[in-house]
């Protein structure tokens, strides 16, 4: 699928980020959550609540359209998309709010996580009671998950290692590369002070932590946190109004094919044949190339994911984004592309992915702790565990 | 909790062939009527051609590891028992990938290409869970 070069129209931005605090444990609900972090991004933009028309959400919040309409007293919500696949998501939530704003089904579009999933933050025996999910897995169980739960593969950590695993066999990736991503991520945290795990970290330090499902250790994994996390995008007339420079929309991609992270498919099939095709598509609608970033927000929940996104995106060849972190490599601010250069899901928060937007718009902004000099491009991809999705901000 | 269950599967009208033949000890797969190409878990239609027509077939058991994992704590409560446990995605003879826990071999000594056989875990009444040792 080849969609031809074309000029990306600035039509489309970012003019408003809004984020919580943080933390192992708020204390306050994912309702409250989402109040606080969408008033924020509101407040950013220089936006009222009555100007929200649109609202892009996760399916596996605890908040729904309705009842974020009856908590923001919103009156006219026009379009509302919600997505699934948590990490898989916001790039998606994304390309849904430009879609509409581009077809005039909206003018003003929220799109947010709120995410409570500290430990101490359960209050009930559902996935949608805060806590970690996978510890809330019911007794009977049905979907492809009953392929591998009732088995032992139990969490998302567990399919990851499944991976990673392979990507070592087959491209000779090593547990330092896997250390090194984590390191380089830590490294960014340090500077950031709304970042959850700011210690610094070596690749001793990386070696010596536990086992969690080999040849994953702790710190191969996210934290479990809580926090929320906003955007607020508008059109090219409305976004010139704002008293934050924009931050244009270039493109975004989703790609989706049969292999959908699950065990039983994932070794089935080629990923390449959709995932090079959707990042084929989203630099010809940019009219950039991979070499033109000047700061890339991946999904980290575990570090061979940002492996799997430099791959799939077309940073680096096909097995080769091993050597591509060696040395440094996406380290702010000497590596060839800096990475979560807020901390990512590693270090900073647990936000499914959406405060890689964040940091994305504040490189764009000139804002960021970890600041690339005149950033004119950020990258940010989901989950690249399918479905894979990016957006492309730019100056 | 050391006679906690596993999460047990729901057999349905796409799967209780192959639920219903693990509880006989046999591991039952679909075949494409069309192409020809087998397929797990158990779908409606084929992935390659999306022809609905198929058969079933008992696989031989036997398969060799694709991936695998060493899982340790925490866990849910029925693998507390057993962790740290090996768990890996094992490619049968018949061409798919199955995940189940690999025993018989020292979580060390686990390798890709490792040739394993099905072994059935019948955990009640009705529903056995396939699980591979090394051959």
């Amino acid at each position: 699928m080849w969609f031809g070069p074309r000029v990306a129209e600035r039509d489309v931005a970012v003019v408003g980020i809004g984020q919580t605090a943080f933390s192992k444990g708020l204390g306050i609900s994912e309702a409250e959550v989402a109040h606080r972090a969408i008033s924020a991004a509101l407040d950013d933009a220089g936006l009222a609540r009555g100007d929200v028309d649109g609202l892009c959400l996760y399916d596996i919040e605890s908040n729904t359209v309705p009842e974020v309409a009856r908590l923001l007293g919103l009156e006219s919500v026009r379009f509302f998309a919600t997505h699934s696949h948590g990490g898989g998501s916001y790039c998606a939530l994304v390309r849904s709010g430009v879609a509409a704003l581009r077809e005039g089904h909206a003018r003003v579009v929220v799109a947010f996580r709120a995410r409570n999933r500290g430990r101490r933050s359960s209050f009930g025996p559902t996935i949608a009671q805060g806590g970690r999910p996978w510890e809330k897995i019911a007794p009977r169980i049905a979907g492809h998950y009953q392929y591998q739960v009732p088995f032992g593969i139990q969490s998302p950590v567990q399919e990851m290692a499944l991976i990673a695993r392979r990507h070592m066999l087959d491209h000779g990736t090593t547990e330092d590369h896997l250390g090194e991503v984590a390191v380089a991520i830590r490294s960014h945290a340090v500077r950031n002070p709304n970042a959850v795990m700011r210690e610094p970290m070596t690749l001793a330090d990386h070696h010596a932590s536990r086992w969690v499902s080999e040849p994953l250790r702790l710190l191969d994994c996210c934290i479990e946190t809580d926090g929320g996390c906003a955007l607020v995008m508008t059109t090219a007339e409305r976004a010139r109004d704002c008293p934050q420079p924009p931050a244009w929309v270039l493109a975004t991609a989703q790609a989706l094919g049969p292999a959908h992270h699950r065990p039983t498919d994932w070794f089935r099939h080629d990923r390449r044949r959709w995932v090079t095709a959707g990042a084929r598509a989203l630099w010809a609608a940019a009219g950039v190339r991979p070499d033109d970033v000047d700061a890339a927000m991946v999904y980290d929940h575990f570090t061979p994911m940002v492996l799997l996104a430099l791959e799939d995106w077309g940073f680096c060849g096909d097995g080769e984004s091993g050597a591509f972190v060696e040395r440094g490599g996406i380290r702010w601010p000497d590596g060839r592309l800096p990475v979560n250069t807020h901390g990512g899901q590693l270090s900073e928060a647990f936000i499914h992915g959406f405060n890689n937007l964040l940091e994305a718009v504040r490189q764009i902004r000139g804002t960021s702790t970890c600041q690339v000099p005149d950033a004119k491009l950020a990258f940010v991809a989901s989950a690249a565990s399918d479905p894979g999705g990016a957006v492309l901000l730019a100056r | 909790m050391a006679d906690a269950l596993p999460p047990l599967p729901v057999p349905g009208p796409d799967n209780v062939e192959f639920w219903e033949g693990c509880a006989r000890h046999e591991l039952r797969i679909q075949r494409c009527r069309k192409c020809r190409a087998t397929r797990f878990y158990p779908r409606p239609a084929c992935p390659d051609c999306g022809a609905l027509e198929h058969e079933w077939i008992t696989c031989s058991g036997k398969g060799t590891v694709y991936t695998w994992t060493v899982i340790h704590p925490p866990t849910l409560p029925a693998f507390a028992a057993i962790a740290p446990y090996v768990a890996g995605i094992i490619q049968l003879e018949e061409g798919v990938f199955m995940v189940g826990q690999i025993r018989g071999v020292a979580s060390d000594a686990v390798r890709a290409g490792l040739p394993v056989r099905v072994e059935f875990d019948d955990v009640v009444e009705g529903i056995a869970l396939p699980h591979w040792r090394a051959a």
